[in-house]
């Protein structure tokens, strides 16, 4: 590291009690008006309502229950809420595109209400990406947050050309980001199960 | 559509690595394969945007924002700093959140089974923005030091933990913050974990006395510096800007 640039500030694990600073009712208390959840496809959200929901399992194979979710994703036209994009299509000014929950502590199950998101222009404008949606997820155990993306099962064709997916070198690990889509009581499930490690591990990115 | 930025890679070397077996519940949640590295795309370099108007006045002020019949118990004190990134430009506008123990090393948390009581008057969480300069600033209880269930007697310094977010979902960064002098920092496991002793040493907050409140309130100060980005200069020039 040259004395050019600062360093970067370095990561810590967000220990067991996460859920007090970052989703405190979760933690068992209320104290903010207003709370980030991972319920973000309000009624003036335009796209698909979508749930994306699943579980993550430590390389023991058994699952981990205290462990923050988040995710970001581009709206129902593939353009995401920020100045950095500039892509020529709608801003939806209903939709930020982040979602923050938490796994149950009983049943280890993260849930996540949203849309489902359109295809972005990938890396300076070149192979459009498939529909996607980044994750990122941070827990007791974990020193630096992970980063990963999950991409819908119902896509086969755009993802058989997704630029992101196609860097993967084993075909069968790219499997691990594809969530399977199902229809369960009037709703749209994606699942997307996280493994850590063990035989299935996820992919992984350092982005 | 062409990104007008990137981050800089991140330096692994002065993070902890994922597997560190001094730390042991890290064993089983480290991906042993290595990480995919992917240069930026939008989705990299996007990430949520705050407003104020969606914090509440106090969700900075940990001493009042839970108080019920009383101010918490603990030694009252500032955190401030300056969120920059590794081009050393302040980071406008993020959200800065913390959370902590209090004063006897108890989180107000169900999973929190400490013999330390739960002060009632003390949440131990708060929120806010920088501002245009990247200063932001909190006034808590320095929280206390507790045992965790690691090696046979492991304790934990005490520590705030800092979730930032930047300008684009990859500067995204959890850490702790200590404070300067405490004697339990070089016997911690989780700090133990950073491999890279001057890396280390940023976490420690020092004390700050200019900033204090005289006759009221202690400071220390706890600078955060994300990653860094690079302009697309060529691409810009080559297309007008």
């Amino acid at each position: 590291m040259s004395d050019l640039y600062l360093p970067e500030t370095p990561s810590q694990t967000a220990g067991p009690y996460v859920h007090i600073g970052l989703i405190p009712n979760q933690a068992g208390f209320d104290i903010f008006a207003n709370n980030f959840s991972g319920d973000i496809a309000g009624p003036d959200v335009a796209g698909e309502r979508v749930v994306i929901e699943g579980r993550i399992f430590d390389a023991s194979g058994h699952i981990a229950k205290d462990v923050l979710v988040e995710t970001w994703q581009a709206n129902a036209a593939g353009r995401y809420y920020h100045p950095a994009d500039r892509q020529d299509k709608s801003l939806d000014p209903k939709f930020r595109g982040w979602a923050r929950t938490g796994t149950d502590f009983e049943t280890g199950i993260y849930r996540i209400n949203t849309i489902k998101p359109g295809a972005v222009a990938g890396r300076r404008g070149r192979k459009t990406m498939a529909p996607h949606v980044s994750f990122w997820i941070a827990s007791r155990g974990i020193n630096v947050g992970l980063a990963t993306r999950m991409y819908f099962g119902d896509e086969a064709a755009a993802n058989a050309g997704d630029p992101v997916l196609n860097i993967i070198e084993q075909p069968e690990r790219r499997q691990t980001l594809i969530a399977a889509r199902s229809e369960q009581k009037g709703q749209t499930i994606y699942t997307f199960d996280i493994h850590l490690g063990g035989e299935r591990e996820t992919v992984f990115f350092d982005v | 559509m062409t990104p007008e930025y990137e981050f800089h890679q991140r330096d692994r070397d002065i993070h902890p690595p994922a597997f560190t077996p001094v730390y042991k519940t890290s064993v089983l949640r480290s991906p042993r394969i290595p990480l995919w590295s992917l240069q930026n795309s939008l989705s990299e370099i996007t990430g949520p945007t705050f407003s104020r108007d969606e914090l509440g006045p106090l969700d900075n002020d940990l001493i009042l924002n839970y108080a019920k019949d009383g101010k918490p118990i603990g030694e009252q004190t500032i955190v401030h700093g300056r969120v920059l990134d590794g081009n050393g430009r302040p980071v406008p506008n993020t959200l800065v959140e913390v959370w902590q123990a209090n004063a006897g090393g108890r989180y107000r948390h169900r999973n929190d089974t400490y013999i330390a009581p739960i002060d009632p008057n003390f949440g131990g969480c708060g929120r806010m923005l920088t501002d245009d300069s990247g200063y932001y600033f909190f006034r808590t209880v320095k929280p206390g030091a507790y045992p965790f269930r690691n090696r046979v007697n492991s304790w934990r310094p005490a520590h705030i933990h800092f979730s930032v977010f930047g300008s684009g979902f990859a500067q995204r960064l959890i850490t702790q913050m200590y404070f300067e002098g405490d004697p339990l920092i070089p016997h911690d496991s989780i700090m133990a974990t950073i491999p890279n002793k001057s890396a280390a040493e940023r976490l420690v907050a020092k004390l700050d006395l200019n900033a204090s409140l005289p006759l009221e309130c202690l400071a220390y100060r706890f600078d955060i510096v994300l990653r860094g980005s690079r302009q697309t200069l060529f691409e810009n020039k080559l297309h007008g800007g």
